[in-house]
């Protein structure tokens, strides 16, 4: 069963404009990798090049952050939704990694 | 333009003052095309930093669900700067999300807080008139 993923607006852009798409698999991880496959344009986008969750974005199951489940390790089943949010961040100091570009 | 309701720049400057000696932080909600402020959504800064601010991503998605519920968008964030001038730094530029947001600071370093938005679009800022409207 496709699980239902909510993207943000910043990412519709990738997806043709859609706010919600799906995709299969049984893990989050899985399911974002599905979806990265079905829009390459989310490429780098959710998951970064070491095969982590992208700093830049947190991704929910249902109501929870997976980072503090077992990030792109935890399970899904057909009833769930994932939702993928941007992580809202700064400060008054330039002392973070600048976001690649 | 930024269409700011002066009920949500008093909740904004509010939330701010609140969480003082930290920097302070929230979501606005409203129209992403007309630039039209509905509602604040304060949240916690998880960074608890006089010179940081995350968003607490729980209450990032609580405030996204409402936003669209009400046929709005989350359509940019506002935080303090406690010492300096509300333009943003190089962090907050690095870590702009969203090209189509507004983006709010309120800087405390004054006696009058100053409220001015910005649109921040590959790395670009550029300032943006801030419109109180009434309500």
């Amino acid at each position: 069963m496709p699980i239902p993923v909510n993207l943000p607006t910043v990412l519709r852009t990738h997806a043709g404009g859609a706010k919600t798409v799906s995709a299969e698999g049984s893990t989050i991880g899985e399911v974002l990798l599905a979806l990265v496959e079905q829009y390459p344009g989310l490429s780098g986008q959710v998951i970064d090049e070491g095969g982590n969750l992208h700093k830049f974005v947190n991704v929910y199951l249902n109501d929870d952050d997976v980072r503090y489940m077992s990030a792109l390790d935890t399970p899904v089943k057909d009833s769930d939704e994932i939702s993928i949010l941007p992580a809202v961040a700064g400060g008054a100091v330039g002392d973070r990694a600048l976001r690649p570009r | 333009m930024l269409l700011l309701p002066r009920a949500v720049h008093d909740q904004m400057v509010a939330h701010c003052l609140a969480g003082l000696p930290d920097e302070a932080c929230g979501l606005l909600g409203g129209n992403l095309e007309t630039g039209a402020v509905v509602t604040c959504y304060p949240t916690r800064n998880l960074a608890a930093s006089a010179k940081l601010y995350t968003v607490d991503p729980k209450e990032h998605l609580q405030a996204d669900r409402n936003a669209e519920a009400a046929g709005n968008s989350i359509i940019g964030v506002f935080h303090s700067h406690t010492h300096t001038d509300a333009y943003p730094s190089p962090t907050d530029v690095a870590q702009a999300p969203d090209p189509d947001w507004h983006y709010v600071l309120v800087s405390l370093r004054d006696v009058q807080p100053v409220v001015r938005s910005y649109r921040i679009v590959d790395g670009a800022i550029a300032e943006e008139p801030v419109s109180l409207e009434p309500g």
